[in-house]
């Protein structure tokens, strides 16, 4: 008869452990499993992904109901484990179910430390823990603005992060004089405020929270010494302390954690404890690692395996905190006796610290380059003697940047459950056996079968290391980065292929190139179909089937499926006619939400459909191509019509640049503006192309970008006539179209290639001539699309549903309706 | 088995999805480039993104709100993502007509 096993806690160190577990023997155990919250077992780390939307809850669950099943796992889900009889050898849980067990194992995990405030208790005061603080989160963004986080540690800023993303004013409140001093020294920490300040965080340090303010719910929180700020949310991550309450009322021996020997037994014989709850040798661990190191010698234990016991573990930090890398390891501040070597580089925003004492690393620091952090550790664990040579250990052997240890010994030196990706727990051993077992010879085969580097990407080296290590370096697929999954080429000598043998279609290209997929993938097809007609305007027949469902139906498809309507308004001009026709269409077809956009034109959200061409037709107004990677708006401010700064007139420059290279199709978004003066008010230097007017001229800005990457345009060239304006945009939206990657902006464009390049190229009047030429020929092409759709039947009937006859008997009457 | 006689096949263009009602159910009809008509149910399990409006690759369709590639032979996700949709047989009779084929249990036709 199998002994039976349970397990209080469904968390990621316990469950790591089971799955150890029925590794190593699978048939030993009949397996319970009590876990409080109502999931299977899921990435805690990526709960911070669920409240920026990167992530849902199925995306970041590691076990699903399927894998308990599968191994005959009891799970008792939203049940809390209420008591335990050491005697009777049994446990309650609050559901009244009495679980007996040979061998249990507590892995509770740990709770939220929650300040005892005074109005702590309030509406709307948090902490950041389990899928349902998410949710409250959520949810509260979508009526309130003002968040507050208590705690500037790592996980009050992924709150912080998080709240950003859901649109909320944020400020972090911390005690302490600078962030994240647990892994930080204070250098690192100020560069990384100074990073997370700029993404629109606000920070209150030195700050000793005092008092919850409101009545029902909170409305601001005050502080110790006199000053307050307002809330609608208080979330507090302070830290967390482990969760033992249990334990100790069931006589187990406790102290800060519940107390394991280094076979992590408790006091109690068959009752053992792993992950946060757990206390070894004076340390309760926060981080994943060391949990998934406990739950491995634990798993060895009871499945019976030889083992040398847990010894604890050393603890390093490499983190992505809001998209900058970090790394800590060991002691990395000054003390008498130490001695550090830093490097510091504002420009790039890199600082690295190596702590050493009696020539020997001791501790490091590594802010916005972490490329070192494996090497550090690993010489931290060693302690190899550096006495006199200490500056090899940054800058190599040469002063250069030779690695001092190979990243082959680095490999060597990790043992095979080490954590290698820390987002999704796997471990060196895991990563082995994709390459011996299921054949992965390449990273991104490896991040296929095991997700390891998927998330974060930081251990993208170590990964690569261990497949050189395992494979050998000459076995090893050196993928060289195709323009997608499909084909090893790249963007250049795809449009090289293309232009030199005349292909006109993808499949012609696929079939030239060889392409591994027969017809592709989402992320070649709309680009190919992009070149083709970049290159062959005339020949290529525009590829619907290849186009991204924005442009193919000529609308934004909406997260419900709807879709939006954005009519050409040309700088932002309109007429009360133009306005009436919009209103009248909108009410006629019930339209949920008419918005402004930011480029100065009318957005109809919340379109059926079908109902698209219809109201295209009522509207009788061209596309706005709201939706396109092409030429979207050209914003204006209005200039000397009216302003009595402007000196030039901008609605007009503006229009003619609407008119002339609307309908245009561009690698990506192009948005355009025309200032009237200097003052800029139409933002012209964050555009794609800006022109600003001064005094007996027009200034050209390119490059610039006001959305995900934020960059100021550079200045193209100064001309003086409206004429001019036109040729250098026509020139320069050309070179762009013929020379950038599909889906690249022209800010990253340009950052690639340089403002110099872009000048060089649109030097000469012949040179830019020829561009004009060619974008002339281009244009001259398109048609406005809604009303071709308007027009054609064909067009059309791809916006209906058809509808199955409502019964079979009905299929003989005839046809369906269309 | 019942059959549903859907519409005809030159009312499909090719990889490029349909969208079907079928009585409580919205299915996403497509017909590959070896001229076979796939049915699935017209829902994403990520996020219930309508897979008629993907981009099909060979047999391949991707949903298009987060790009999940989901197999139009069995409904199964592809990795590294996990998850299935409900698929349905489609026949095209000898004068092109498309037709749904709907066993007792997953209709929900009344």
């Amino acid at each position: 008869m199998k002994k039976k096993l349970v397990m209080i806690g469904n968390g990621m160190a316990g469950v790591s452990f089971v799955e150890q577990l029925l590794k190593l023997n699978p048939h030993r155990y009949d397996i319970t499993i009590i876990g409080a919250e109502p999931h299977p077992n899921y990435n805690r780390i990526m709960l911070s992904s669920v409240l920026a939307g990167d992530a849902n809850m199925q995306d970041i669950v590691l076990n699903d109901w399927d894998w308990y099943r599968n191994n005959n796992i009891t799970l008792l889900a939203g049940q809390t484990a209420t008591a335990i009889d050491t005697a009777a050898k049994t446990v309650t849980t609050d559901k009244k179910e009495v679980v007996s067990y040979d061998e249990l194992v507590i892995a509770s995990g740990s709770l939220p430390f929650m300040l005892p405030l005074p109005g702590a208790d309030k509406e709307g005061v948090i902490a950041f823990r389990d899928i349902k603080d998410c949710e409250t989160m959520i949810e509260t963004s979508k009526k309130y603005r003002k968040a507050v986080v208590i705690g500037g540690g790592l996980l009050g800023l992924e709150a912080a992060r998080g709240l950003i993303n859901l649109n909320m004013e944020v400020k972090v409140v911390h005690i302490h004089g600078y962030l994240m001093e647990r892994q930080l020294d204070e250098t690192a920490a100020r560069m990384l405020q100074s990073e997370l300040e700029r993404q629109g965080m606000q920070f209150l340090l030195s700050k000793q929270s005092d008092t919850i303010l409101g009545k029902k719910r909170v409305t601001g929180l005050s502080f110790k010494d006199g000053s307050q700020v307002e809330a609608d949310l208080i979330v507090m991550a302070v830290g967390i302390k482990p969760n033992v309450q249990l334990a100790k009322d069931s006589g187990i021996e406790v102290n800060r954690g519940i107390v394991v020997d280094d076979h992590l037994q408790t006091s109690v014989q068959n009752i053992y404890s792993v992950g946060e709850c757990a206390e070894h040798r004076g340390i309760a661990y926060g981080l994943v690692a060391p949990l998934y190191e406990q739950g491995a010698i634990l798993a060895k234990q009871l499945a019976g395996v030889e083992n040398e016991g847990y010894h604890g573990s050393v603890v390093s930090t490499k983190l992505k905190v809001s998209g900058v890398n970090v790394f800590s390891a060991g002691r990395f501040t000054d003390e008498p006796g130490t001695k550090a070597l830093r490097v510091q580089d504002d420009l790039d925003g890199i600082y690295k610290k190596v702590v050493f004492q009696n020539g020997k690393v001791v501790g490091a620091v590594l802010f916005g380059d972490t490329a070192d952090g494996s090497r550090l550790f690993s010489l931290i664990r060693k302690g190899e003697d550096f006495s006199g040579r200490e500056k090899e250990v940054l800058f190599g052997p040469s002063g250069g940047a030779g690695a001092v240890v190979s990243s082959a010994d680095l490999v060597a030196d990790m043992s095979g459950d080490e954590i290698v990706c820390g987002c999704n727990g796997i471990t060196k051993d895991t990563i082995i056996e994709a390459i011996t077992e299921q054949s992965c010879v390449s990273v991104n085969e490896i991040k296929a079968c095991t997700k390891a580097s998927g998330s974060c990407g930081g251990c993208k080296p170590l990964v690569e290391a261990i497949l050189t290590s395992t494979l050998g370096a000459d076995n090893v697929k050196t993928i060289k980065e195709g323009i997608c999954g499909c084909t090893k080429h790249s963007r250049d000598e795809v449009v090289e292929a293309i232009k030199k043998m005349h292909l006109t279609t993808t499949k012609e290209v696929m079939h030239v190139m060889e392409w591994d997929n027969p017809e592709g993938c989402s992320k070649c097809r709309p680009a190919l179909n992009y070149y083709l007609g970049m290159a062959w305007p005339e020949e290529h027949e525009d590829e619907l089937e290849s186009r991204f469902v924005n442009e193919r139906n000529h609308a934004n498809i909406q997260k419900d499926g709807t879709f939006s309507v954005v009519p050409r308004i040309y700088g932002g001009v309109t007429t009360p006619e133009d306005l009436k026709k919009i209103a009248t269409v909108a009410e006629k077809y019930n339209v949920p939400m008419v918005k402004f956009t930011g480029g100065q034109r009318i957005d109809l959200l919340g379109v059926k459909k079908e109902d698209l061409p219809h109201m295209w037709r009522e509207l009788d107004m061209p596309s706005g191509y709201a939706y396109g990677k092409a030429l979207r708006t050209v914003k204006t401010c209005v200039g000397n019509t009216f302003c009595r700064f402007g000196t030039q007139d901008a609605i007009k420059m503006g229009i003619d640049m609407e008119k002339k290279f609307e309908r245009l199709n561009t690698p990506h978004k192009v948005k355009l503006a025309v200032s009237g003066c200097p003052r800029n008010c139409s933002e012209a230097t964050i555009k794609d192309l800006g022109v600003v007017a001064i005094d007996g001229g027009w200034e050209i800005h390119v490059g610039g970008n006001g959305g995900m990457k934020l960059r100021a345009a550079e200045l193209l060239v100064k001309v003086k006539t409206e004429e001019e304006v036109l040729e250098w945009t026509g020139a320069y939206l050309q070179f762009y179209r013929e020379t950038a990657n599909f889906a690249e902006r022209t800010s990253e464009w340009a950052g690639r290639i340089g403002l110099g390049a872009i000048k060089k190229a649109l030097e000469t009047k012949e040179d830019r001539e020829a561009l004009v030429a060619r974008i002339d020929k281009t244009l001259a092409l398109t048609k406005d699309p809604w009303q071709q759709i308007v027009e054609s039947d064909d067009l059309r009937k791809a916006f209906d549903a058809l509808t199955a006859p409502a019964s079979p008997e009905a299929a003989a009457a005839g046809d369906a309706a269309i | 088995m019942n059959e549903f006689k859907i519409g005809h096949i030159s009312e499909f263009p090719e990889r490029r999805g349909r969208v079907i009602l079928f009585g409580e159910i919205e299915l996403a009809m497509f017909k590959l480039s070896d001229g076979t008509v796939r049915a699935v149910e017209n829902r994403c399990p990520h996020k219930n993104g309508k897979l008629s409006e993907g981009i099909v690759c060979d047999h391949h369709v991707y949903c298009p709100l987060h790009d999940w590639k989901i197999d139009l032979h069995d409904g199964l996700v592809q990795a590294p993502d996990d998850g299935c949709v409900e698929t349905y047989p489609v026949l095209v009779d000898d004068n092109g007509n498309v037709i749904l084929q709907v066993s007792g249990a997953n209709s929900k036709v009344s």
